[in-house]
C-alpha cells in the first residue's frame, strides 16, 4: 500500500538553485578582492573597496552558498532518511525567505560599512535578530521531521545535521551578545571586553568551522557519497565513534586563533593540544568517506559527480592534516598572519566545502525535476577538472607566499634590525597573489558551467515531489 | 572545593563517557542494528523492501568476501 502523500521538495528546490546563485556571486566578489591586492586602483570608493567587500566576500560563500547548500540538503535528507515529509512545511517556507533576506541585508550593510567587527559575526544586532528567529524556525522544522519518522533508527547524517543546527544556534546567541546602541546606523557594542571578548569570539570562529563547515557537510557526506557510489557506508560504528569525537574535541580548539597574544598561555596550550587530537575524529570521518568506495573505485574512472564527492574528501583529509599542523605554536609563529592561512582555509572551503556541495547539488537537481540526470554529463566533468586545477593554484600559491612572507618577517641582521621592511614582503607577494586571482577565476568559470547546466536541465522538466516511503518495519 | 574542582571532574567525567560510547559502538552485539542502519539510504529507492533483508551486511563484511 502506498501512502499518497509526497516529500515536500519545494523548499529543497529553492534552496537548491540559490546555492548556485550564491556561490557564484560570492565567489565573484572573492575574484574581485583578488583582483584588487594585485591592482589597489581596483578600490574605486569606500563602498567597494577590500576591507568592505572581505567580509562581503567571506559571509556571501560560508552562510549564503555554504548555508543554502546545507539547508538544501538537510531538509531532503531528513525527509527521505525518515521516511516522513517535512514538519510545518510552512515554517520551512519562512527559513527560505528569511535566509534570503538575511544574505540581501549582508549584502547591504556590510559595503556601507556597517559590521560587529567579529571575524565571520560581522552583521549587526538587527540582522542577528532575525538570523536567531530563521535557526529556531530550521530547528523546529528540521527535529520535527525526526521526531515524524517512521523509521526506528536516526540515520547518522541526520545527527550530524542536528549537531551542526544546535551548535550554530548555540554559537551564534554567545558570541553575538551585544549592546545595541543605534538602529539606523546599525550600531552594537559587544558584551565581552578584552581578551574575553577575543577569545569568545575565537571560540565561535572555530566552531563555525567545525560545526558550520565540518558537521553540516559531514552529514551531506553520510547520505550522498553511499547515495552515489551505492554502497553503505564503510563503517557504521566508525560514524558513530567519530561523531562524538568531533562533538567532545571541536569546542576546545578555538585559542590556536590567539597564539602570542594576551590570551593566557595554558589557554593557549589547550588550544594547541585539542587541534591535535582533533586529526583523529577528522580523520575518521574522511577514511570512512573514501572507504566507502572499496571495491567499486572503477566506478570513479566514469562517475562526475562521485569524482567531486571523493576529491572534497581528500581535501577535507588534506586541510585537518594542515590544521593541527598550523596550531602548533612553533609552527604558527611562521604562519600567522601570512596568506598560508588564507591557502589553508580555501583547501577546506574550496575543496572540502564547496566540492562536496557541489556534488550533491549535481545529484539532487535531476532528482527535484524528473529528469534521469543532468542534462549534460560532459560539462560536469569539465566543471570537475577546472575547478580542481583552479583549487591546486590558489592553494599552492598561498603556501608558497606565506611561508616567504613568514620567513621575510622574521628575518634579522647581525646588529638585530630587520632584514626587510613591510612593504618589500607586500612587493615580493604580487606573482603569487596574481597566480592565487587565477585559481579563483578558474573555480568561478565552473561555477557558471554549473548554472548554465541547472538551467538546462531545470528547462522543461517538471517539478517531482517523490511520494514518501512505506514505514520501514525491518529496522 | 572550588569551582574550578569541579570543571575537572565534569571534563574527566565526558572523557570516561567517550571512553564508553566507543566501547558500546564496537560491542558485537551492535553489529547488526549497525548493519541495517548504514542500509537506510539506499533501501529507501527500492521498493523490494523484503529482499533487503538478505541484502543487509555491511561495507566491511563484503570486502572481506570479495578479497
Amino acid at each position: 500500500m502506498q501512502s499518497p502523500a509526497t516529500y515536500h521538495y519545494k523548499v529543497v528546490r529553492q534552496f537548491t538553485v540559490m546555492t548556485v546563485i550564491w556561490g557564484i556571486v560570492g565567489m565573484l566578489v572573492g575574484v574581485i578582492i583578488a583582483a584588487q591586492l594585485v591592482w589597489p586602483e581596483l578600490n574605486v570608493n569606500e563602498y567597494l573597496s577590500y576591507g568592505r567587500l572581505r567580509p562581503l566576500h567571506t559571509n556571501a560563500v560560508i552562510f549564503a552558498f555554504g548555508g543554502c547548500a546545507l539547508f538544501a540538503t538537510s531538509y531532503f535528507v531528513v525527509q527521505r532518511t525518515s521516511h516522513a515529509p517535512l514538519f510545518a512545511p510552512r515554517l520551512a517556507a519562512f527559513t527560505f525567505w528569511g535566509w534570503q533576506l538575511v544574505i540581501v541585508l549582508a549584502a547591504v550593510t556590510l559595503p556601507m560599512g556597517m559590521t560587529q567587527a567579529k571575524e565571520y559575526a560581522e552583521l549587526e544586532w538587527p540582522i542577528d535578530i532575525l538570523i536567531t528567529l530563521v535557526w529556531v524556525s530550521y530547528a523546529v522544522v528540521f527535529f520535527g521531521t525526526i521526531v515524524k519518522r517512521t523509521v526506528s533508527h536516526i540515520y547518522v547524517a541526520n545527527w550530524f545535521y542536528g549537531a551542526f543546527i544546535l551548535a550554530v544556534a548555540l554559537l551564534h546567541l554567545v558570541n553575538s551578545a551585544a549592546i545595541p546602541v543605534s538602529l539606523f546606523p546599525m550600531k552594537s557594542y559587544s558584551a565581552y571586553a578584552g581578551v574575553q571578548d577575543a577569545m569568545v569570539q575565537w571560540w565561535y570562529g572555530h566552531n563555525a568551522v567545525g560545526f558550520f563547515l565540518t558537521a553540516g557537510f559531514l552529514g551531506m557526506m553520510y547520505y550522498f557519497v553511499p547515495k552515489q557510489a551505492d554502497r553503505p557506508i564503510y563503517s557504521y560504528r566508525l560514524s558513530v565513534v567519530h561523531f562524538w569525537a568531533l562533538i567532545f574535541t571541536y569546542m576546545w580548539a578555538g585559542p590556536h586563533h590567539l597564539h602570542y597574544t594576551a590570551l593566557p598561555d595554558w589557554t593557549q596550550s589547550i588550544g594547541m593540544v585539542f587541534s591535535l587530537i582533533l586529526l583523529a575524529p577528522s580523520w575518521g570521518g574522511m577514511i570512512n568517506g573514501i572507504m566507502t568506495l572499496s571495491g567499486v573505485w572503477h566506478k570513479l574512472r566514469d562517475d562526475p559527480i562521485l569524482k567531486f564527492l571523493v576529491t572534497s574528501l581528500s581535501f577535507y583529509g588534506m586541510s585537518t592534516f594542515e590544521g593541527p599542523m598550523m596550531s602548533i605554536k612553533t609552527v604558527n609563529a611562521l604562519s600567522h598572519y601570512t596568506d598560508w592561512t588564507i591557502g589553508h582555509v580555501h583547501s577546506g572551503a574550496l575543496g572540502w566545502v564547496a566540492m562536496i556541495s557541489i556534488g550533491s547539488i549535481y545529484y539532487l537537481l535531476p532528482r527535484l525535476y524528473g529528469k534521469a540526470q543532468m542534462h549534460s554529463m560532459k560539462a560536469v566533468e569539465t566543471h570537475f577538472w577546472i575547478a580542481t586545477i583552479g583549487i591546486v593554484l590558489y592553494i599552492a600559491s598561498m603556501w608558497i607566499a606565506g611561508v616567504m612572507q613568514g620567513l621575510m618577517w622574521r628575518a634579522t641582521n647581525l646588529d638585530g634590525t630587520l632584514t626587510y621592511s613591510f612593504v618589500e614582503s607586500v612587493k615580493a607577494t604580487y606573482p603569487f597573489w596574481t597566480i592565487r586571482l587565477l585559481g579563483g577565476v578558474l573555480f568561478l568559470t565552473g561555477m557558471l558551467i554549473m548554472a548554465w547546466n541547472m538551467f538546462k536541465t531545470m528547462a522543461g522538466g517538471q517539478t517531482i515531489n517523490a511520494p514518501v516511503l512505506k514505514a520501514a518495519i525491518a529496522h | 572545593m572550588d569551582i574550578n574542582d569541579l570543571r575537572t571532574v565534569i571534563t574527566v567525567l565526558l572523557f570516561v563517557v567517550f571512553i564508553g560510547i566507543v566501547w558500546w559502538a564496537y560491542s558485537d552485539r551492535r553489529k547488526q542494528a549497525y548493519d541495517e542502519a548504514a542500509r537506510i539510504p539506499l533501501d529507501e529507492d527500492s521498493p523490494l523492501i523484503p529482499k533487503a533483508a538478505s541484502a543487509t551486511q555491511g561495507n566491511e563484511k563484503q570486502e572481506e568476501k570479495t578479497s
